[in-house]
């Protein structure tokens, strides 16, 4: 078993208004920043996992996603799996 | 009639429900804690508003795990009668009970206003108190109450004509001034495919006694003593 770190990223589901993403695309248009673009805001969770490989912390961590991290009809989530830096096998 | 009141940590609109459920309309009611298993056996269960564990994560996201919510989902699956006002709208999608989704209002403000809302059916055991087309004054308190759906699901509940409460202007026109969140559709409250959960994000209970400023909710309240006395006799 190790531990992961793994980050995952919720954001607004592409193609659907995101209140959040657009009040802040016009607060960086105001300040006079050229060129931005759509802007989507969402919520970066960060999950300590043991595990036996990256793959089944990755499956797991999809599972959490599907049940309760993300809601399905509003939002997208990406998942990125990271050893941890001072986990049990950090010095091997 | 018994009803009961489910309360998560964080609702705050169980005591109002309790008083228009038993002081007003003279209901059997109760409170039942969220980390119960079993309804016992009512003819109504309320999910009240408020702020079910903080609305950490998104609002309702959490409660849904509550144990209660299981009860609730087979009592629901037997034909029971769940109302499920504001935060209880919010868990009600969260738990799959009802299609769809509560977003951050258009705005990104907390609105609490009166809000005005046209009665879309008067065929559910919601709204038979009501006339069609009427348009009632009830407040409204949220930050998500922006309702969103697929398409084809939004599609499906005007077809099948499950949108309930709609929001208007005083004068029960749709368009600019009546919508407070930016709700699909104006949707301000849906129904099941089985008519017997009913979710709806203005406050039915905060406008059922003249003190309060307005009794247009009671109409809701009448219609389901009206049912359930129904329901006994057949």
């Amino acid at each position: 078993m190790s531990l992961y770190v793994i980050e995952i990223r919720v954001t607004p589901r592409r193609g659907l208004l995101d209140p959040q993403g657009k009040a802040i695309q016009h607060a960086l248009d105001s300040l006079g920043f050229a060129g931005v673009g759509e802007v989507r805001a969402g919520k970066l969770l960060v999950i300590e996992l043991e595990a036996d490989s990256p793959d089944e912390a990755a499956a797991r961590t999809t599972r959490m996603c599907e049940k309760l991290l993300a809601n399905p009809v509003t939002e997208d989530f990406a998942i990125e799996v990271a050893r941890d830096a001072v986990g049990p096998e950090a010095a091997t | 009639m018994r009803a009961v009141v489910v309360t998560f940590p964080g609702s705050n609109c169980d005591y109002d429900c309790l008083q228009v459920l038993r002081k007003v309309m003279g209901i059997d009611t109760s409170f039942i804690w969220h980390r119960e298993r079993e309804l016992g056996d009512p003819d109504l269960v309320v999910l009240p508003g408020g702020f079910s564990y903080g609305d950490y994560l998104r609002a309702g996201a959490i409660a849904r795990f509550s144990p209660i919510v299981e009860a609730v989902k087979r009592y629901a699956g037997r034909g029971g009668i769940v109302l499920g006002i504001c935060n209880g709208f919010q868990i009600l999608c969260e738990a799959g009970l009802l299609p769809g989704a509560l977003r951050r209002n258009d705005s990104l403000k907390f609105r609490s206003l009166d809000a005005h809302v046209r009665v879309e059916t008067t065929d559910t055991a919601f709204t038979r108190a009501y006339r069609r087309g009427q348009v009632l004054r009830i407040p409204i308190a949220h930050a998500e109450g922006n309702y969103i759906a697929d398409p084809a699901t939004l599609e499906r509940l005007e077809a099948d004509g499950r949108v309930v409460f709609r929001y208007t202007t005083r004068e029960g026109a749709r368009g600019e001034g009546g919508n407070p969140n930016g709700s699909a559709n104006d949707i301000a409250g849906i129904v099941n495919a089985a008519g017997n959960v009913l979710g709806l994000m203005p406050h039915p209970e905060r406008a059922a006694e003249g003190v309060l400023g307005s009794t247009d909710g009671l109409g809701m309240f009448e219609s389901l003593v009206a049912h359930c006395a129904r329901e006994r006799v057949a």
